[in-house]
């Protein structure tokens, strides 16, 4: 086993022991990264002279003991600024941004002396489910080169999965930390709305995106998860709440714990083989002393519905700051300063990206508010209750992350629909703003990554870690590693 | 057929805050371009507002101030459209649940008190400027982005020019007064966009209106309505309608004319603002707010009249801007004389800031040099004719009224003997005065007062030299 | 529920986003069936339903009413496309 598929908790042990320095672990990514990295396309922007420089610093300062993530090296999706560092979001429309100030989760990272070892790629603007929206590369799936990796993290969750760094952040708006994660193998975790700051996080939907963790493991999610959450004042949707160890109950086993089951799951075209990891999980639950019972979730349809209309309305607010004004791309030969803003608008976003655009502009446009924003929001309050009544029910509800494994590059481009249903599982949960993780349980027979997902009511993020813990023992999905 | 001009009135002020809305930029005016930016105001991806307290403070004030009721909750929304002054390409404002609704403004016309209805008040964020001197271009200029507003709306119960003159006046100095905002017009910290319309009189129904921005003086606004009104009665008597539009005020040429249609319709798609979250405040909060007032200029007016008997006319000059009432109770207090210090602020004062361009903010002395020099006048030291030149002095900062008098030697004659001996003199070589007033022309007393003065350089007590030119005067005839 | 081509002209002025007639014509189809699924929403009964602005019953987020330390302005245009003076420059805007 090479240094650099080490966990962090093991990393950490190891460097405590001397096994290593902190620069011979970070050569150690860093050879990996430049094997592996033209074979799978995650990342978009290497730090590497930067990330070897900080590495020496740590080892003569002896910084390495200081806390939990110092040292050790993570990728960082591209929508998440970096002082200095040019931030894409994967967009010709941001294609030479460099930003002058820092996103919260960079600064409390840099904070710690973790090691950002480079920028990674996403679908643009962080829609999509596949990253194959990229304005730059497309990132393939390190299982199976020929698929997609998910999205829109899909950067993220490579990195993580072909051991090119120790751990991720990615972003979550409707599922694209945790449906990346499931398709590659590794362990995302969307948590709850409001716990991370989204200062520096490039908004595709405000009301929906929340920054999270990918990870080898359920422990390095819950020691991640210790370093970004906390109270930001510049975002005033950040939640001012005391402190918390996310290790502390991790290891707590599930004795205590009523997991729920959705009745109706497998009506969403849920593969076979995923639903016999969710029997294989609900067996092992039960075994270790867990109680199951079924519960009743009856809007798939319309969360998916909520979803498009409230993301993409957000989006098209959010995403008009784009212009050529003050920074990015501006296109060329323009006739006046309208059409300055269509050009460049219109060649600066892509297809995906407009779609989005026009579909939020027309949801909010005179004459439509009520019939599909509002309503939407409505509809966000009745699954919001619902959720409330699945809570008192059970502590954590159990489902599939994703319907299937990894598709084919380019399967579901021209089908924009399709595309969006592949997120069933997910988007609810951003809907309802509380927090899930995915975590990988087995492979299916094309060897590639089934992964459950594990949610929680609103800041019940030590409930999920600990049943996801458990179940990660019984899947023991690590002795699989993707063969690059 | 006789027509009414039925106008509304939308007001934007600037909040006297130190930073902007959402950022902590500072809201200075006058710096050079781009220089009060950073990542919020600049509209750079992924930077989140944070409200401003002191922006809710004020604009609960104003609120109140205008007899508002103070929303115990609203929230922020966003108006999207795409201008190359507006960063984000959306105005963090409030669309639904605006902070203040429902208020009156009581206005005096023609000595008849009137009553303005409020509609709303909203706070957002100012645009940025645009700046024509590039040859081949527009400049941009982000400093006023993010500089925080209210907007007052008005009910159109305005009827005419003057009365729109005396509400945009009243809104402005109680805006003033409570120290929301510093209502500078050339600078743009208060701006005033007017809907106007006429329609027969007596008809209930509204006309269709036409809408003018950024007035930028109380003139402007005035003529701009007569103008306006008056063409859309032209326009009527045609038998033309009136198109709804937005019009620009051509202040030199003193013409309203109908703006280049923008090339879309205006469609602001509104909706929550979901990166910033609800104002709830409580009824005690407004409770609070509310003791906090200052006293309103009509009160203060009520006051005046009361408590140091001034006239309606001086009290309601005295008290029309927070300056002048200051510096007005502060003289009284130092010097028992209402009504002349009124004067002196009311005549004098206005007149020597208007020429030397000053306000009562950079008036180049204190109310106690004013005090002093009433006291001057009250004990004799100085005649008021004296005192006007002494006032004279006191704006080219010659130093405090009895600094000056010592320094021109302009303290009355008070020596009885010395005024006497002259007075002898003129009467003795005046002999055709004595003649006339001993046959009952009394107005050649004036002439020897005059001549007294002339001799004294305008020295002598008044009183005392009258008294003396009748005591030498008899004493001749009796002769 | 169809969109004409109409619309998704009316959306894309307001979006400023430019389309060639083939474009359209895709946008409108598929703006069209993704607002097909769209009205499942009205599956749901949501008389008397307030509609969920935030998620977190969060309210008066402030920030005290302090100076901070702007960019400068070689900063604050290090980004731009065009500029002169000091200032962001773009094609002349006529009031």
């Amino acid at each position: 086993m090479s240094i650099n598929n080490l966990t962090i908790h093991e990393t950490k042990e190891a460097l405590k022991e001397g096994k290593f320095s902190t620069e011979e672990l970070v050569d150690s990514y860093i050879d990996h990264i430049e094997k592996i990295d033209p074979k799978v396309d995650a990342f978009l922007l290497k730090c590497l002279d930067r990330a070897k420089d900080q590495a020496k610093k740590i080892d003569s300062e002896k910084q390495n003991d200081t806390c939990s993530l110092s040292g050790i090296p993570y990728a960082l999706k591209d929508n998440i600024c970096t002082k200095g560092i040019k931030t894409t979001a994967a967009s010709k429309m941001l294609y030479n941004f460099i930003p002058p100030y820092n996103a919260d989760v960079y600064e409390r990272l840099n904070s710690m002396n973790s090691i950002m070892l480079g920028k990674v790629n996403m679908d643009e603007f962080a829609m999509g489910s596949s990253t194959e929206n990229s304005a730059f590369k497309v990132t393939k799936n390190p299982w199976d080169l020929s698929t997609v990796p998910g999205g829109s993290s899909g950067g993220s969750a490579v990195a993580v999965a072909s051991d090119m760094a120790a751990f991720a952040l990615g972003t979550d708006t409707g599922g694209s930390i945790r449906q990346p994660a499931s398709l590659c193998g590794v362990v995302g975790l969307k948590p709850t709305y409001g716990l991370v700051s989204r200062f520096g996080l490039i908004a595709f939907a405000s009301s929906l995106d929340q920054i999270g963790t990918f990870a080898k493991d359920v422990e390095d999610t819950a020691i991640i998860l210790n370093a970004i959450a906390g109270h930001d004042p510049k975002d005033s949707t950040s939640l001012d709440l005391p402190k918390k160890d996310y290790t502390d109950q991790l290891k707590n086993g599930t004795k205590e714990l009523t997991i729920g089951i959705l009745k109706n799951y497998k009506a969403e075209g849920v593969q076979e083989e995923v639903q016999t990891a969710m029997d294989d999980a609900i067996a092992a639950y039960k075994s270790m002393g867990a109680k199951v019972v079924e519960v009743d979730f009856r809007y798939f349809k319309q969360a998916l519905a909520a979803y498009y209309i409230i993301a993409c309305a957000e989006a098209s607010s959010n995403l008009a700051r784009y212009d050529g004004v003050r920074y990015g791309f501006r296109a060329k030969d323009y006739t006046d300063y309208i059409d300055m803003y269509y050009k460049t608008r219109s060649e600066g976003f892509g297809s995906e990206v407009k779609r989005r655009i026009m579909l939020g502009t027309y949801a909010l446009s005179s004459g439509y508010y009520d019939a599909y924003y509002k309503k939407a929001m409505q509809v966000r309050t009745v699954i919001i209750n619902e959720y409330k009544k699945i809570f008192d029910q059970c502590d954590v509800l159990l489902t599939p992350t994703s319907a299937t494994t990894a598709f084919k590059i380019g399967e579901k481009m021209n089908d924009p629909l399709q595309m969006y249903m592949s997120d069933t599982f997910t988007v609810p949960i951003n809907i309802a703003g509380i927090p899930a993780i995915s975590i990988p349980a087995e492979l299916d027979h094309k060897g590639l990554p089934i992964g459950l997902q594990i949610v929680g009511p609103v800041l019940g993020e030590e409930k999920i870690l600990q049943a996801a813990w458990a179940l990660e023992k019984h899947f023991d999905f690590r002795k699989n590693q993707p063969n690059l | 057929m006789e027509y009414e001009v039925v106008v509304g009135m939308e007001i934007h002020a600037e909040l006297l805050t130190k930073t902007k809305i959402f950022c902590s930029c500072p809201t200075k005016f006058g710096d050079p371009e781009n220089t009060h930016t950073c990542p919020i105001c600049l509209g750079m991806p992924g930077v989140l507002p944070v409200l401003n307290k002191s922006v809710v403070k004020y604009a609960v004030r104003a609120g109140l101030a205008l007899n508002c009721k103070i929303a115990n909750f609203s929230k922020m929304d966003r108006k999207n459209y795409f201008y190359p002054d507006l960063p984000k390409a959306y105005q963090t404002s409030q669309y639904d649940r605006p902070l203040c609704l429902g208020g009156t403004v009581n206005i005096n016309v023609n000595g008849k008190t009137k009553p303005i209805g409020i509609t709303r008040i909203h706070i957002e964020e100012d645009a940025g400027k645009l700046l024509h001197e590039s040859s081949d271009g527009t400049l941009v200029d982000v400093n006023r982005c993010g500089v925080p507003l209210i907007e007052i709306v008005s009910e159109p119960d305005i009827r005419g020019p003057e009365e729109a003159r005396i509400f945009a006046e009243k809104v402005r100095n109680t805006l003033e007064y409570t120290g929301v905002s510093d209502c500078k017009m050339e600078e743009g910290s208060i701006r005033f966009d007017v809907n106007v319309s006429v329609r027969e009189k007596g008809s209930k129904e509204l006309g269709t209106r036409t809408e003018m921005k950024n007035l930028n003086s109380f003139r402007a606004l005035e003529r701009a309505i007569k103008y306006e009104s008056k063409r859309q009665i032209i326009e009527l008597k045609k038998g033309h309608s009136i198109v709804q539009e937005t019009r620009k005020w051509d202040d030199v040429k003193g013409i309203s004319s109908a703006m280049r249609s923008k090339e879309d319709a205006q469609d602001y798609r509104y909706f929550p603002e979901p990166d910033l979250v609800p104002i709830v405040i409580s009824d005690d909060e407004i409770k609070k707010a509310k003791d906090q007032l200052p006293e309103m200029p009509e009160a203060k007016k009520e006051r005046y009249m009361a408590e140091y008997n001034l006239p309606e006319y001086d009290a309601n000059l005295i008290t029309s801007t927070k300056e002048t009432a200051r510096f007005f109770e502060s003289t009284v207090n130092l010097c028992n004389h209402p009504k002349q210090v009124a004067n002196w602020l009311m005549v004098d004062i206005p007149a020597h800031l208007k020429e030397k361009d000053l306000t009562m903010d950079t008036i180049p002395f204190s109310p106690e040099d004013l005090a002093e020099l009433i006291n001057l006048i009250q004990d004799g030291t100085i005649s008021g004719k004296i005192a006007k030149s002494v006032m004279e002095k006191m704006f080219d900062e010659e130093g405090s009224p009895k600094e000056i008098v010592e320094k021109h030697n302009w303290a009355q004659m008070q020596d009885t003997g010395e005024l006497k001996s002259i007075i002898e003199k003129i009467v003795q070589d005046n002999p055709k005065s004595v003649s006339d007033i001993a046959a009952g022309n009394k107005k050649a007393y004036g002439f020897l007062t005059g001549q007294v003065m002339k001799a004294t350089k305008g020295k002598a007590n008044p009183q005392l030299a009258n008294k003396i030119i009748r005591e030498v005067v008899s004493k001749k005839i009796d002769e | 529920m169809s969109i004409s081509n109409e619309e998704v002209t009316y959306v894309s002025k307001l979006a400023r986003l430019r389309f060639n007639e083939e474009e359209t014509n895709k946008m409108a189809e598929e703006l069209g069936s993704v607002l097909d699924y769209v009205a499942t929403l009205n599956e749901v009964d949501t008389k008397d339903i307030q509609p969920t602005e935030h998620i977190l019953p969060v309210s008066n987020v402030f920030r005290d009413d302090v100076v901070g330390t702007p960019l400068s302005n070689d900063v604050a245009l290090s980004n731009a496309p065009d500029q002169e003076n000091g200032c962001f420059k773009v094609p002349r805007v006529l009031d």
